[in-house]
């Protein structure tokens, strides 16, 4: 009986050595160890064993169970380990496919652009308000220091709809609209369409945006329309941006300037981006003309303010290097998905 | 305005280089656009003896010429010009040199004989008859001048100036002219400047004796003066004053001419010259146009005058446009024997207006219409005077007809050097505040500032604090932080928008940007009703053309024409959304009104009408706008534009009775129209609505304790109920345990009899106080069974 059980635990590791997959694997554990598998059957012999041999032989037959189960449990743990390997070679992608996204759409580039400028004037400080496109002369023009017949006029060819009514050429007019409205201190800025009677090309259209700014306080000087700007463009292009300002006129700023900013392209040092100059003309800007402060019935002796108005097209044209304005307006998916 | 440099010397000496000189000028305020260096695109042209002239040995036309360019030894050109001969001294251009026309010249040889150059013309040195009258347009140039062989041909002909381009601003007439960019060099450099007393002789003779001015209008002429020059000798003018005229832009024609041209140059006052013989009556008036007269100006125009238009006449008709242009009748021409000269001031509105009219913008009136000041009338026309006397062309009378000379007040304006550092945040000294003033010519007594007559633009401190500024340096000013407390937040409707965007965004829509103009042609193409309100737009009275002139009263048209685009460029599938504004009218002379409006136009990418009303619920969803209604729409829906849609597939949106949106796939043969091969789904959505809508705040709703119980149910009925209204009956039939009812199938075709449809619904209840048992869950659905059965569905 001892050589029978020697015998079976041979022929199991014997066996085991050829098993291949876990089906095998279980019909070997019930071919030896089940309730009707060799060793069992063996054991059902053990009553005609002498008293001395039943515990010897008792003995040895768990061994031989133990062991023939541990392989069996060893086995299977192999085989679970080479499986669970083929599956993963098996499953290996090729992870330079492309990937699949439901598809997110994106904002037109001047939107994205108006929101960051939106955003830096909240930061300092400006409430941001709207203002009509369709306007009244007074507000456009009148108002603003530009009476009829005002040479100013030539250079903003308007769209009229009637003699009193046309097309805003400047959010300026939106500072009446403020003034008339609040009491200083006013610091608002005001986005939105203006149009001018230009033919549409590369570097014009008939419909363009504009930021204005406005602020009205005691005691605003001309140092802090520097100031602001400074730090207006230094958010919009970094701490290295630089701006310059250059004595103008405007009939609605009194004294006024036109604003250039430190070419982003060469940083200064003159380049076919900013023909040479090393600064290119980004806005105007000014204090806000004592005439203009009292059409609001805003005391000029008492307060003061400054007024800015920024091109939003030009500033997105730089940012993202696009030459043509009509890229703008064309909508041609091609472009808008580069953005 | 261009500025001869040459000409600016005569005032103010600047020793700086040309590119400087446009910087330094332009951070004073004058702002230079650019500078052109005369000749400066002609290199190695000199000018050349001919010494002698022989014919060609294998040409009838062509002449060999030794040619002594200054050099030790001769060099030999051969040319084709006949007007040639030894002796003359011509323009020669070298081995390697460069014209203005771009041509590069070589030596080479014609017909086999060595040519080392090019004999040149007037026209390739880029010049005219009007610079050299004495020259012939087609031939070779023979030089008149004080040259000699080897000279540089620019040196030899005065082809050196630099012209500085200044773009002066509208309230500055007074640097339309080279004194005031002299004044404002000099200040610029803190150079003294004195302006010019100009200065004449003249003869003995009273001008009233052969002339009389009679102002007829004193609004619209300031001041008026005439003078006379006698027995004029016309003729070219010299070099020089030709030379300046060219720089400046100039074309010249002849002595007296190019005075009144000179002065206005320099003085910045326009000035006109009439042939006294053609001054019928003797007798200049200033008046305004009569109805029907007419003038042939300068140009040759026959020009129609109107009453509001000022005319100078003589007793019987108008001889020039007041400040504008002369008339062709009364001009200078070679016989003219006596001048009279007009230095005047005219009202710059009025001047505007005619010019604008009459499609007639000139120097004159460009300076005229800007406003000038009435004191610059006298120094002109003595200096037209002196200059008539320098270039011996005529003999002026030494007394003068001035008319209308009121003599003003200098205006003052208060100096108060403490309001100009606190308005401009500086610390300036008040004695260099002093100085930058009276350098450009504005005098500081005690607390006032004396204002020059030609500066028009003054009026208040602070133009004073400007004057002060640019010559201080406006970057010389430091910039400062506000101060003070500031309350920004975004406006309720850019919040708004910007949720609107990020839905759109999220849900695969670009943003698209178009104008707020279109074409009256789009409402054809869109459908509309000939009847229908949108059709009135706000409508441009000089649009730029048809396409562009009339304010959208809807903005799905643009929305259409953008769809269009991509499909004809080929993009095979588009999604696109645009914030944009309509414009509707509202009462005459009033503005209209702006509502703001979201558009979606969709194809391609397997897009439905479903798809589309997915994307319109999730945006209501987005924003937070619960218990929206959809109907299908029709003619009485609110919107006009239901006629670009399907009829059988556009829905309309409402939310307590506010319509919110229309949404459906386009009409096919609107989609035509467009040319438009595939369907088309769009939607509009009035944001103004929903911005007035009140939006209660998310409340928590506690998470689920107890399992829901799930159960499905499956029925038929006719195809015609909509199923909202099934999806309503069971929600009022299941109560107060309802979770959501969620449909997952609608079925029409076999083993459906016709005009029904299969609908499947899951219903999912749930308790918040337990578990729900079968029997609870079982009698609900029995209710529903119930409740369907009524209206005549069969539950399967």
């Amino acid at each position: 009986m001892k050589q029978a059980l020697e015998k079976i635990e041979l022929a199991a590791k014997a066996e085991l050595e050829k098993i291949g997959d876990s089906a095998e694997l279980e019909n070997l554990r019930i071919k030896f160890l089940g309730k009707k598998g060799e060793l069992t059957a063996i054991l059902k012999q053990m009553a005609a064993l002498s008293a001395e041999e039943r515990p010897v032989i008792g003995q040895l037959a768990n061994r031989v169970r133990a062991d023939i189960e541990e392989a069996v449990a060893q086995k299977a743990a192999e085989l679970k380990a080479e499986a669970s390997q083929r599956r993963l070679i098996e499953e290996r992608l090729d992870v330079t496919l492309p990937g699949k996204a439901p598809k997110l759409g994106k904002l037109h580039p001047m939107d994205s652009v108006m929101h960051e400028i939106e955003d830096i004037f909240i930061g300092m400080g400006f409430d941001i308000v709207g203002g009509p496109e369709v306007e009244y002369d007074y507000y456009n023009f009148e108002a603003l220091n530009i009476p009829p017949d005002h040479p100013a006029r030539d250079t903003q060819d308007t769209f009229y709809i009637s003699d009193n009514i046309l097309l805003r050429t400047q959010t300026s007019s939106v500072q009446i609209h403020v003034m008339e409205n609040r009491k200083p201190p006013i610091r608002i800025v005001s986005p939105g369409r203006v149009y001018r009677s230009d033919a549409v090309d590369a570097t014009h259209s008939p419909i363009f945006h504009q930021i204005e700014g406005l602020v009205v306080d005691k005691g605003i000087t001309m140092a802090d329309l520097i100031g602001t700007l400074d730090m207006l463009m230094k958010r919009l292009y970094g701490e290295e941006c630089k701006i310059r300002l250059r004595p103008h006129h405007f009939p609605f700023t009194e004294p006024s300037a036109e604003v250039d900013v430190l070419c982003f392209n060469c940083g200064g040092k003159g380049c076919s981006m900013c023909k040479g100059e090393g600064y290119v003309e980004l806005l105007g800007a000014g204090m806000v003309h004592p005439k203009v402060l009292r059409n609001c019935g805003i005391d000029p002796d008492v307060y003061s303010g400054f007024a800015f108005g920024l091109g939003l097209e030009r500033i997105v044209m730089r940012k993202y290097g696009v030459n043509d304005m009509r890229l703008l307006y064309e909508n041609d998916l091609r472009f808008l998905e580069q953005f | 305005m261009n500025l001869s440099m040459k000409w600016l010397a005569d005032y103010v000496k600047v020793d700086v280089d040309a590119k400087k000189y446009c910087y330094d000028l332009t951070m004073t305020g004058s702002k230079v656009e650019g500078y052109e260096v005369e000749g400066e695109n002609i290199k190695n042209v000199v000018v050349g003896k001919l010494l002698s002239v022989v014919p060609h040995e294998n040409s009838d036309h062509l002449v060999v010429c030794q040619v002594d360019v200054g050099k030790e030894e001769p060099i030999q050109i051969v040319t084709g010009a006949n007007n040639v001969k030894a002796g003359d001294l011509v323009p020669v251009a070298l081995d390697g040199s460069d014209l203005p026309n771009g041509v590069h010249i070589k030596k080479g040889k014609l017909r086999g004989v060595e040519s080392n150059g090019m004999l040149c013309s007037l026209g390739e040195l880029g010049l005219t008859k009007h610079d050299f009258p004495y020259a012939i347009e087609d031939g070779i140039f023979i030089l008149e001048e004080d040259c000699k062989p080897g000279d540089d041909i620019r040196e030899a002909i005065g082809l050196n100036d630099t012209s500085v381009e200044f773009e002066i601003t509208s309230n500055r007439p007074d640097c339309l002219s080279v004194i005031g960019l002299a004044r404002e060099t000099a200040a610029t450099y803190g150079i003294p400047f004195e302006t010019p007393k100009p200065e004449y002789n003249g003869i003995r003779g009273n001008v009233t004796d052969s002339l009389n001015v009679v102002v007829e209008n004193e609004e619209l002429c300031k001041r008026y003066i005439g003078g006379m020059v006698k027995n004029v000798k016309i003729g070219p003018s010299p070099r020089w004053m030709r030379e300046r005229l060219r720089a400046s832009g100039v074309r010249p024609i002849n002595n007296l001419v190019d005075i009144t041209n000179y002065v206005m140059l320099e003085y910045g006052q326009p000035m006109h010259a009439f042939d006294a013989r053609f001054i019928v009556g003797n007798e200049i008036h200033v008046r305004n146009a009569r109805e029907g007269e007419t003038i042939t100006t300068l140009d040759g125009t026959v020009r129609e005058l109107s009453p509001e238009m000022l005319v100078i006449a003589d007793t019987e008709k108008p001889v020039a446009v007041a400040g504008v242009m002369g008339g062709e009748y009364s001009g200078i021409m070679d016989d003219t024997v006596d001048v009279i000269f007009e230095s005047a001031c005219f009202d710059g509105a009025s001047i505007r207006r005619t010019a604008k009219k009459l499609g007639m913008r000139t120097d004159s009136s460009a300076r005229f219409e800007k406003g000038l000041d009435q004191e610059g009338c006298m120094p002109a026309i003595l200096r037209a005077f002196q200059l008539v006397e320098i270039l011996a062309c005529g003999e002026p009378l030494d007394t003068v007809i001035d008319c209308c000379a009121k003599k003003r007040e200098r205006k003052t304006v208060d100096f108060d050097p403490k309001w100009i550092n606190s308005f401009l945040g500086t610390d300036i000294p008040r004695e260099d505040m002093v100085k930058y003033l009276k350098n450009i010519g504005f005098e500081v007594v005690l607390n006032k500032v004396i204002v020059p007559s030609f500066r028009v633009d003054i009026e208040c401190n602070a133009d004073i604090a400007e004057e002060v500024a640019r010559f201080y340096g406006y970057n010389n000013i430091k910039g400062t932080e506000l101060t003070g407390v500031a309350n920004a937040r975004l406006t309720e409707d850019r919040k708004l928008r910007r949720k609107l965007e990020q839905a759109c965004n999220a849900l695969g829509l670009y943003q698209i940007e178009t104008f707020s103009f279109i074409s009256p042609k789009y409402y054809d193409k869109i459908g509309l009703p000939k009847d229908s309100k949108l059709r009135e737009s706000v409508t441009i009275s000089n649009p730029l053309g048809e396409d562009t002139s009339v304010m959208r009263t809807t903005v799905l048209p643009s929305m259409c024409e953008v769809l269009a685009r991509n499909y004809n460029l080929r993009n095979p599938e588009a999604s696109l959304f645009e914030l944009g504004t309509e414009y509707l009218p509202t009462e005459e002379g009033k503005l209209p009104y702006e509502p703001d409006r979201l558009s979606i136009g969709i194809y391609g990418g397997g897009a439905d009408f479903y798809s589309l009303k997915g994307i319109v619920e999730e945006i209501f969803d987005s924003i937070g706008i619960d218990g929206v209604e959809y109907e299908a729409a029709d003619q009485n829906c609110g919107f006009d534009e239901v006629s670009m849609f399907h009829p059988g597939r556009v829905a309309a949106a409402s939310v307590n009775g506010e319509k919110l949106a229309i949404f459906g796939e386009m009409h096919p043969e609107i989609a035509e129209g467009y040319g438009i091969g595939t369907r088309v789904y769009c939607a509009k959505i009035n944001v103004d609505v929903l911005l007035k809508l009140d939006y209660s705040e998310r409340v928590y709703k506690p998470l689920p304790k107890y399992p829901a119980a799930t159960r499905d149910i499956s029925l038929i009925c006719d195809d015609s109920l909509p199923v909202a209204s099934l999806e309503k009956l069971i929600k009022g039939a299941v109560g107060s345990v309802l979770e959501r009812v969620k449909l997952f199938d609608v079925y029409k075709g076999e083993q459906i009899a016709g005009g029904k449809k299969s609908v499947a619904f899951s219903i999912v209840m749930r308790s918040a106080e337990g578990t729900l048992n079968d029997e609870q869950a079982d009698a609900a659905m029995k209710r529903v069974k119930k409740a369907l059965a009524e209206i005549g569905a069969e539950v399967r």
